[in-house]
């Protein structure tokens, strides 16, 4: 689904912030990405989604070259990827239903789906209650679990999580793991990035460790070994 | 499709517009000064043309005939210089209008009027009083009065003379000041309007710089660029409408209070002219307005919109 066939990127003279990073994600899969800060993990998460471009190699998700997608293409890429981000990234002045909804509006959703899907994907992250809130009006979990209702509003094909529990509290951490856990179950691929050893353990699934820019192990059913 | 698309965009420009009331409240206050400015320079030229055309009513041509001149060879005269494309009006003043209008001048002169007084006749002529369409024409009709035509030719022996030579002077003088007024006009327009524009698009660029990572959430969950583009415009145009409003209630006690002040000076009353012309201003402003606002949204969002 995924494959990076020996993508490097260089910001000015520093050292790359990947090094000939070669791997594939299958569809289905739930991948682990580890490593210490500047590693590698936002760059590469950040070409999967077509906001850094390779230095060299490239990217490919299914049979498109991510690097070379413009316009429309990569609209439509994007709506078949869901994003969660550490820092939430919601509309502050929308409500948690206009969050949803707006999502479902790029994708060109009718009002009528909107308004029977909306309460039933905030029910499912346990925040029926707070339909009506603004983000600022929401706890740290609520805000995260408003964000991966809105990833997966409109059903993607893939999940992508970057360090999603990394402003959470350990009861908070653990709800947003199970919920991406669940949506792996339901069949989509989520990629998670993240520092939190015991987020990553009690995964169990395939973890890719990164260490200067270069995957230095990729175990299969791994934990996290740094 | 498309109509839910733009139904959906101006529910959440509105909803923008209403949630951020400190930041809609300070751009409408930036844009009701800028629609000010130019609702400002729509009286400035106003005032501006009523003081030229005023000028310009007090400047003529006269040609004074003897006074043993017969009327109807004036008045063939008179029809003669009404054919020339340059005259405007040509007023024919008899004798006896002549004398009138002359003691009417002179009625404190009572030394003036006692050696009228003691005169048999009327030593007044009549005259023509020829006004032109432009002060620039002035020297060719006078070119025309001077010259060899048939028609002055045959009248040469009942005019008197033509004063075109003495007012000569005033006339291009008069031409220049209208000249440079109508170019010093239009630029100072030009430069205030331009540093409005410029003040009111740098406000929504700054609204928009605030929301710049807002614009990328929009774009990593696939929205389209008019999706993302459309509410900021919504937004503007709204600023616009309401500035308009302000705008032209902030004129109306202006204007009435230099209305009962100033008219001697302006030589217009503004309020009877804002109220007569009350709907060609409004949507002047208001054009401006939306325009302005939407145009200086659309171009803030385009800067955020590729990354």
């Amino acid at each position: 689904m995924i494959y990076f066939n020996k993508v490097s990127k260089y910001y000015n003279d520093s050292y790359p912030a990947l090094a000939g990073v070669d791997f594939v994600v299958s569809p289905g899969e739930f991948v682990t990405i580890v490593g210490h800060s500047g590693a590698g993990k936002s760059t590469l998460i950040k070409m999967i989604l077509a906001d850094e471009k390779p230095s060299e190699g490239s990217v490919f998700f299914e049979s498109l070259d991510i690097g070379r997608l413009r316009g429309r293409d990569l609209i439509n890429l994007r709506r078949r990827i869901g994003t969660v981000f550490q820092d939430f990234r919601l509309l502050p002045n929308k409500t948690a239903y206009e969050n949803i909804a707006f999502a479902m509006e790029a994708a060109g959703k009718t009002d009528e789906e909107i308004e029977s899907d909306v309460p039933h994907v905030l029910d499912l992250v346990d925040l029926g209650h707070k339909i009506f809130s603004f983000p600022h009006e929401m706890s740290g979990g609520e805000r995260q679990r408003l964000a991966i209702a809105r990833a997966i509003i409109n059903q993607p094909e893939m999940i992508i999580a970057d360090e999603p529990t990394g402003n959470l509290d350990p009861i908070n951490t653990y709800e947003v793991v199970q919920i991406l856990k669940k949506i792996n179950d339901l069949g989509t691929t989520v990629i998670l990035t993240t520092h939190n050893k015991g987020v990553v353990d009690s995964i169990g699934k395939r973890v890719i460790t990164m260490e200067k820019g270069k995957i230095v192990r990729d175990d299969k059913a791994g934990s996290y070994v740094l | 499709m498309f109509w839910l698309s733009v139904r959906r965009i101006i529910r959440s420009g509105l909803n923008n517009f209403s949630r951020n009331t400190f930041v809609s409240f300070s751009s409408i206050m930036v844009v009701t000064i800028t629609l000010s400015v130019i609702a400002g320079l729509i009286f400035l030229q106003a005032i501006l043309q009523s003081s030229l055309n005023e000028i310009k009513s007090k400047v003529d041509v006269s040609i004074y005939f003897i006074p043993t001149a017969q009327e109807e060879s004036i008045l063939s005269l008179k029809s003669s210089i009404e054919q020339l494309p340059e005259v405007a009006t040509v007023e024919y003043i008899d004798a006896e209008k002549a004398l009138s209008d002359f003691r009417e001048k002179h009625k404190d002169d009572y030394l003036t009027l006692q050696a009228l007084d003691e005169l048999d006749e009327n030593p007044l002529g009549a005259y023509l009083n020829i006004k032109a369409k432009e002060a620039s024409q002035y020297e060719s009709i006078a070119r025309f009065l001077e010259g060899s035509s048939p028609v002055i030719q045959d009248a040469a022996s009942i005019i008197e003379k033509i004063n075109y030579n003495q007012n000569k002077i005033v006339i291009d003088k008069l031409i220049s000041i209208i000249d440079s007024a109508n170019t010093l006009g239009f630029l100072v327009t030009l430069i205030f309007v331009i540093i409005s524009i410029i003040i009111t698009f740098n406000t929504i660029r700054l609204n928009i710089y605030m929301a710049r990572e807002e614009i990328g959430v929009m774009r990593l969950v696939g929205a389209g660029a008019h999706i993302v583009r459309g509410p900021f415009m919504v937004e503007g145009a709204l600023y616009g409408l309401i500035a308009t409003g302000a705008t032209t209630l902030i004129f109306l006690p202006i204007t009435y209070w230099l209305g009962n002040k100033m008219t001697a000076f302006f030589g217009m009353n503004l309020f009877d002219y804002y109220i007569a012309n009350f709907f060609q201003i409004f949507l002047i402003v208001l054009a401006s307005g939306v325009i302005l606002g939407s145009i200086s949204s659309f171009l803030a969002v385009r800067k955020y919109l590729n990354k």
